[in-house]
């Protein structure tokens, strides 16, 4: 998983005690009839932040997302934005602007008519209104086509009129639903980089709502992974993707080998997992205390695993199988072992030389190592 | 060549039994005799008497005033039925509603026409509004129609607009009132004015309705056909028909050409849209 656009590491508000949140979401509770769109969440976003809400359809992201616009309004719990409450707070008086998934244009009215909209709201004079249209249209290279009309524009140019248009006002929060999920692929690797590109120079907080992990991962600061209306896990890419603490997590977030066993020791800087699945122990070095005799999964991605022919001469961290399946991706393989127990684990390494022969093919019998520090144990 | 050649028959036959008819008309029209069905010689006398004819062209005035003012009172309260409708989601009574709202386009007209001319006649005696039947009733009676319909076609053009657009107005701080102006109301034009020009046609074309309300001196142009219709056929009414006819076809042809012009028009921009290197970053010129 690469994260390209790392800013300074070191800015991360959220470990400050004496930080202020921005936006501060608490206890919300969302229900429409029976059905609980939303269930209990709080959390907390800083200023400058790019976060995103990651999660499945129908995991309560969006009525999260609208709430925080003003479109739904919280059956319990409230929201914070720059200290205010915003429960009584109708979406056309908020410091808040969206970028919607269909992006909204108003089909009627040119470019430059879309994006000078909400200024005309706030009444702001025509020479400033024009000045402030240029440098937003500017902002997203789209000076040349303000006087399009949005059915003379393709889906790209759409995307960052929709852009243009949500951050004119120079809101406290900008709210993103699904940003890019109407556009190609390629198309959305470039506008990726851009849109953060972007949030830096305009300096305002992005609350952006996904259900591609991989978008959630390169873009932003912060994820909240949800499922059911249930905030999962919270914190940075780099934490959800190696330290998931559900199953739901590990597996939505990447690829992952995941191994049932029985805890047989746990001391104070490592825990032993017994799994019938591997056939031998499950060295940890990293967890937390686990009670002896609690059945647990080890979650280890197949990046960490390595393959070999010869036996590794370790007792800890390996299994044996038969290479069922190979992908060759070019600048990675693919490879899927059958264990003697029948689970079927995924290992990929990188094809560092240059090699038209495999050295491992089908039906090989293999032997897979990891270090200790691969694995996490989920209890959940 | 076989399946075709029965095609083309059909065709044939399928336009024959639609158009012969007013073509027929058409050629009657012109004919010299007072008898419509025989033929006597090309001549436009009819044209002139229809000109001299004061009762028909009265009728013909008194028709086209109350379809303009139906049809603008109907686009009104339609689009107000309409709009509630289609976004104030499930309200109580609701079904209600929607079921009473369109309940005039199913009802038979003499049921419609009866009833509200025992609505009029009662109302007359209780408060003395409306004073006797004639032109204003005849416009309440086809406003309570046509708004029916009206209210159908603006529900299905707004269940068919992206509700987003509206949020993304509200968003950008326009008031829920200004939304509906600004935003939703020059959206859903068309569809306010093909109701427009449909609650037109229908009070024009309405017979059944208007002979229940209608009073004395207040007949309407179908109503001063069809008696005259059965006083007999004069050529008159052929030459009426006939200037109908043209009429509405010029109005038809009109509208054809400024739609296929806007569908051309259309094309060009999707082109020049997909021409315009995609989402790449344009270079400004």
């Amino acid at each position: 998983m690469s994260q390209p656009n790392r800013r300074q590491t070191k800015l991360e508000p959220w470990q400050d005690p004496n930080e202020e949140p921005y936006v501060r979401i608490d206890g919300v509770t969302k229900k429409f009839g029976d059905f609980t769109a939303v269930d209990d969440i709080s959390l907390n976003i800083y200023r400058g932040e790019l976060f995103a809400l990651l999660g499945g359809s129908g995991c309560g992201k969006t009525t999260l997302l609208r709430m925080l616009a003003g479109f739904e309004q919280p059956t319990e719990g409230h929201i914070y934005i720059d200290g205010v409450d915003m429960s009584e707070i109708p979406p056309y008086e908020r410091p808040v602007n969206m970028m919607f998934q269909s992006y909204a244009l108003f089909p009627h009215m040119t470019v430059e008519q879309n994006v000078g909209f909400g200024l005309r709201q706030d009444r702001v004079p025509g020479p400033e209104l024009r000045h402030r249209v240029d440098e937003a249209l500017e902002l997203v290279k789209l000076g040349h086509l303000k006087r399009r009309k949005p059915h003379q524009l393709s889906g790209g140019q759409r995307q960052r009129v929709a852009l243009a248009r949500s951050l004119v006002k120079r809101p406290k929060l900008l709210l993103l639903d699904e940003p890019l999920a109407a556009l190609d692929r390629k198309l959305r690797e470039e506008t990726q980089f851009e849109l953060v590109n972007i949030q830096e120079q305009v300096g305002i907080t992005f609350v952006m709502v996904t259900h591609d992990q991989e978008e959630a991962m390169t873009m932003s600061t912060r994820i909240a992974v949800m499922d059911a209306g249930w905030l999962v896990q919270l914190g940075t890419p780099a934490e959800i993707y190696e330290y998931p603490r559900s199953k739901f997590v590990a597996e939505f977030i990447g690829q992952v080998n995941l191994f049932e066993g029985l805890v047989v020791e746990d001391q104070a800087d490592h825990v032993l997992i017994q799994s019938e699945a591997t056939g031998s122990d499950l060295h940890i070095s990293h967890a937390g205390s686990v009670p002896v005799g609690t059945r647990v999964w080890v979650a280890v991605r197949p990046e960490k695993m390595a393959l070999s022919l010869e036996p590794p001469g370790v007792e800890q961290n390996v299994a044996r199988g038969t290479v069922d399946e190979i992908a060759y991706l070019g600048n990675l393989s693919i490879y899927l072992v059958r264990l003697e127990s029948g689970t079927i684990v995924r290992v990929t390494s990188p094809n560092l030389t240059r090699v038209t022969e495999m050295p491992i093919t089908w039906e090989d019998d293999v032997y897979i190592t990891w270090p200790n520090y691969a694995g996490v144990v989920i209890t959940q | 060549m076989r399946r075709s050649g029965f095609l083309f028959t059909a065709l044939a036959f399928g336009y024959a039994f639609l158009y012969v008819p007013i073509l027929l008309l058409i050629i009657y029209s012109f004919n010299e005799s007072r008898l419509v069905t025989v033929w006597s010689g090309w001549s436009t006398r009819w044209y002139g008497e229809l000109l001299q004819n004061d009762q028909m062209l009265s009728a013909a005035g008194l028709s086209l005033r109350i379809a303009a003012v139906t049809a603008t009172f109907a686009v009104a309260l339609g689009t107000i039925a309409g709009l509630t409708l289609a976004r104030f989601g499930r309200f109580r009574g609701r079904t209600l509603f929607s079921g009473m709202i369109t309940a005039p386009l199913v009802m038979p007209e003499v049921i419609t026409g009866l009833s509200l001319l025992l609505l009029f006649v009662s109302m007359e005696q209780l408060i003395g509004w409306p004073g006797g039947r004639g032109a204003t009733t005849i416009t309440i009676a086809h406003i309570t129609f046509a708004t029916a319909y009206v209210a159908v076609i603006v529900q299905s053009r707004l269940v068919g607009l992206d509700e987003s657009v509206e949020e993304a107005a509200l968003d950008l701080g326009a008031k829920p009132a200004k939304v509906f102006f600004v935003i939703t109301l020059p959206i859903i034009s068309p569809a306010l004015i093909a109701g427009w020009l449909l609650a037109f046609t229908l009070s024009l074309d309405d017979l059944v309705i208007a002979s229940f309300v209608s009073g004395p001196g207040s007949s309407t142009l179908p109503m001063v056909i069809f008696s005259s219709v059965r006083l007999g056929v004069t050529p008159e009414v052929n030459a009426l028909a006939t200037v109908i006819i043209v009429i509405v076809t010029t109005g038809i042809l009109t509208a054809g050409v400024i739609m296929s012009r806007h569908e051309r028009r259309r094309q060009r921009d999707r082109q020049l849209a997909e021409g315009g290197a995609d989402g790449e970053p344009a270079r400004a010129t």
